[in-house]
């Protein structure tokens, strides 16, 4: 690819990008988010036209129209979302709209289930092929995505973000896969943001940076901090000072806490926990054992079957979402999308949800638009949110500034609560770093900080003390100088306290 | 200050390309609309253009024609309005038809009844009456939602041929006048709404529902209620978490969007008719769904596609009187116009292969 622009109202996406790829070899391509990956890719998948530009396929000149045209061209793209029909099986997800016939309209489904099978084993992507993809974990998902582009005849295949919905064991096993694609001779491109990932797998790696390709390196001739300055220009800052330790009180205590899930299981078994002022208390664990119910019930999300929540002495047990926002709950949902934010609200709009009723509401009918303008540029600087003005709509944001709206919008209430569901999922570098700056700094500042991150190295950077959650229930609070990664780590998978 | 009056003059300007944009949209479909219907007049036989003409002058040519029109599109752009409310809040109150008949019915009886009270108590309290009332219609589906689950879509449709048999039962049996018409007796004079265009029987209620365009854009951008709705019909679950219930964002949706179609029906009984006679309205409610989405979903949207509709029924009498081409070219144009703004989709791809 040779001098790749493509621009959107507002952005310019890819900056005369050059980008060139081997025959059989992983390639990383890495950058914050918004740096342009994936538009760029997706220029080469056919979904997007270059503004300027030329792509060439084996030295031959193409203009790249469609996806169909990217997969006669042997090019195949496996999205961050997924596209599968959930109630059909792998099997038919895998072949639709390539099934073997017999006799000319009958579907040859024992040639269908031969040809996938040997995929599968070819390339240890292990699926039950009878199984419904509704069925499946999206790690399992994912491997069919890839077959599929397989099975399209796909020699070249992108990956957008591939570890981003995994757990590690998960992306180990993809580790393996992609090795063994290449072994078979297959190009693979590794779209990602975590340096450990693109290092661990990639041959060579190209770093983007604001639509501008900085440079491609080979991996042995890289290391994270060599990376890292090349994606955020500066070093980054892994260790956050634990704020002092004085005058703490406890600020949220939770008694006994019980709820149901969704299915109407029995997801929180007891919660017993207590979180300081001036503190960041770590919940450690495996995702799906009760994180997302204990925040949904903290913020009042969640009716409580059992049990007590105690916000500075007061029981806001029963209380609603709006009262405990406007007791100073603020709340980093884990999933953006469907909690944080409404893409198809402007940013101002999205920086005055919870204070609707309140800081911008003028005789309790009207909005105040001058508060909620002048409020919203004030945030929009003091967070640095990157956005062609604040009547943009969100959508239109990268997932970092997004999230950097959320964070706007839930600390500058002050909190004395902060509820942080994987305040980083998803984030570039530089924006992990910000988000992480912003929880020690409400720490410093005597707020209570609950962080509940699937990441340990992000509750090892941040915690004063680490609580680990297993089946519904808190197995151990330890402070975080006496205790060790390995400890936690068997906490996590239900091992003994000792 | 300069620079801050500089800025907004220019958010002005995007915002305004921005919805002029989007009306291009609708105006062409619109239009495609027409040559289509033109196509369908030519091979049937007769001249589209003698045909558009006439309809044009008798639905805007003099001050009769235009009485007409907006008497028309008066029932219209109360029920794309209570469409709009709700479909703002993520619901689709499909039900407008019978919020609209049981507000009819129910202010035709204060205007019945409490005659011998001044008119600027009796009108207003008629109104409100009606206005309630369709609002009550509007909240149980809200509150079968809310306790139940029971969707909406359903809900209001079935409630709407409830209010259909209802008030035809009661202007049948109970509040029967005599005669072997199924009607009321005629409201008190003081609860009727001034005709203020004779001969037409153009009404004040033109000038309520003009209001009421006004008050449902000031709704929804610039009061709390109106961005919460917006909030629950975009992203529940994020307005949720920002503290906004969404059972009584549901249950004041469907009140206010009832409320809207049962104004429109007294507007109706007070202005037009004087009386509530059976099948007196010709589904202004299912025509209301319709207009909200030729209109874009936006208040002012829903006044000109009402008005445009109201333009197709009053210039189609006239065109049907001169040229002979049958009234049923009206509906297959309305039928056209929904069908081509129904399919954005196809039309965007038209646009935008030009645009290549």
């Amino acid at each position: 690819m040779q001098g790749i622009t493509k621009s959107f109202p507002g952005v310019v996406a890819n900056d005369h990008i050059d980008f060139s790829v081997e025959k059989g070899e992983i390639h990383g391509l890495l950058g914050e988010n918004g740096a342009g990956k994936t538009v760029l890719m997706s220029i080469l998948y056919g979904l997007y036209r270059p503004n300027e530009g030329r792509i060439l396929v084996d030295g031959r000149e193409v203009t790249i129209d469609s996806p169909a045209h990217a997969m006669r061209l042997g090019i195949g793209m496996v999205h961050q979302h997924f596209m599968l029909v959930p109630s059909l099986t792998v099997l038919e997800n895998i072949t639709l709209g390539r099934e073997p016939a017999k006799n000319g309209f009958l579907l040859d489904r024992k040639r269908m289930h031969r040809d996938v099978k040997e995929f599968c084993d070819r390339y240890r992507l292990d699926v039950d092929l009878a199984a419904p993809i509704y069925d499946l974990p999206v790690g399992v998902q994912q491997r069919v995505e890839i077959l599929k582009a397989l099975y399209r005849g796909a020699d070249f295949l992108i990956l957008d973000e591939p570890t981003a919905v995994l757990t590690p064991i998960e992306a180990e096993e993809l580790f393996g896969a992609v090795r063994a694609l290449r072994a078979e001779g297959k190009t693979v491109i590794f779209i990602s943001h975590k340096l450990r990932e693109v290092l661990a797998i990639c041959d060579r790696i190209t770093v983007l940076k604001r639509g501008r390709m900085v440079d491609t390196v080979a991996t042995e001739a890289a290391t994270e901090e060599s990376l890292t300055q090349m994606m955020v220009g500066r070093k980054i800052i892994y260790e956050f000072r634990k704020g002092e330790s004085a005058g703490q009180k406890p600020v949220l205590t939770v008694r006994g806490l019980k709820a149901l899930s969704d299915r109407g299981i029995s997801a929180l078994k007891g919660i017993d926990l207590e979180v300081l002022s001036h503190e960041i208390l770590g919940l450690a664990g495996v995702e799906g054992n009760g994180q997302t119910e204990l925040v949904e019930t903290l913020t009042g999300l969640r009716e409580a079957a059992e049990g007590t929540v105690t916000l500075d002495g007061e029981d806001i047990t029963g209380e609603t979402p709006l009262e405990r926002i406007r007791r100073g709950v603020a709340h980093i949902p884990e999933d953006r999308y469907k909690r944080g934010v409404i893409p198809d609200f402007s940013v101002m709009e999205n920086l005055i949800m919870c204070g609707q009723r309140d800081r911008y509401a003028r005789n309790g009918v009207a909005l105040d638009f001058r508060e909620a303008s002048s409020c919203s540029d004030q945030m929009m600087r003091d967070y640095q949110i990157q956005a062609p003005g604040k009547d943009t709509p969100l959508r239109n944001l990268s997932g970092g500034n997004q999230q950097r709206v959320v964070v706007a919008r839930e600390f500058s209430r002050n909190p004395r609560l902060v509820l942080a569901a994987q305040p980083t999922r998803g984030l570039d570098v530089g924006a992990t770093e910000y988000v992480r700056g912003k929880l020690a700094e409400m720490r410093d500042n005597g707020a209570a900080v609950l962080l509940i991150s699937a990441d340990l190295d992000e509750i090892w950077a941040l915690s004063d003390r680490i609580a680990v959650i297993y089946e519904g229930r808190i197995v151990a609070v330890k402070p975080v100088n006496e205790t060790t990664e390995q400890e936690i780590g068997r906490l996590m998978a239900g091992g003994r306290n000792d | 200050m300069t620079e801050g009056l500089a800025a907004a003059a220019k958010r002005a300007l995007t915002d305004a390309r921005r919805s002029i944009e989007g009306a291009m949209f609708q105006v062409a479909a619109i239009l495609l609309a027409f040559i289509v219907g033109a196509l369908v007049l030519y091979v049937s036989g007769y001249d589209p253009v003698s045909a558009y003409a006439a309809m044009l002058m008798g639905a805007f040519g003099d001050m009769f024609g235009v009485g007409q029109t907006l008497t028309q599109a008066t029932p219209i752009i109360f029920t794309s309005l209570a469409f709009l409310v709700s479909s703002k809040a993520g619901l689709f109150n499909i039900g407008a038809e019978g919020q609209f008949l049981v507000g009819a019915f129910t202010s035709s009886l204060v205007g019945i009844y409490l005659g011998g009270l001044p008119w600027v108590v009796h009108i207003p309290l008629a109104l409100l009456a009606g206005a309630i009332a369709g609002g009550a219609w509007g909240l149980i589906a809200a509150v079968l939602k809310a306790r139940f689950n029971a969707h909406e879509v359903i809900t209001t449709m079935m409630l709407s041929y409830v209010a259909t048999y209802l008030t035809g039962y009661m202007v049948n049996y109970p509040f029967k006048a005599p005669g072997w018409v199924s009607q009321t007796v005629r409201i008190a004079p003081s609860a009727e709404l001034p005709r203020i265009l004779p001969p037409t029987q153009l009404s004040a209620g033109i000038l309520v529902a003009l209001a009421l365009v006004a008050f449902t854009a000031y709704l929804l951008q610039k009061t709390i209620l109106g961005f919460e709705l917006r909030a629950i019909g975009l992203n529940p679950s994020a307005a949720e978490s920002a503290g906004i219930s969404i059972n009584r964002g549901i249950m004041t949706a469907m009140f206010l969007s009832g409320a809207m179609a049962g104004l429109g029906g007294a507007c109706e009984i007070l202005g037009v008719h004087r009386r509530f006679i059976q099948g007196f309205s010709p589904g202004y409610g299912w025509d209301g769904l319709a207009v909200a989405l030729v209109g874009g979903l936006d208040p002012v949207g829903s006044l000109l596609a009402s008005i445009l509709f109201g333009a197709l029924r009053s210039g189609g009498m006239i065109m049907t009187r001169s040229t002979k081409v049958p009234l049923d070219i009206v509906i297959i144009l309305q039928g056209l116009v929904i069908i081509f703004v129904a399919a954005p989709t196809f039309i965007r791809s038209l646009l935008k292969r030009r645009s290549k």
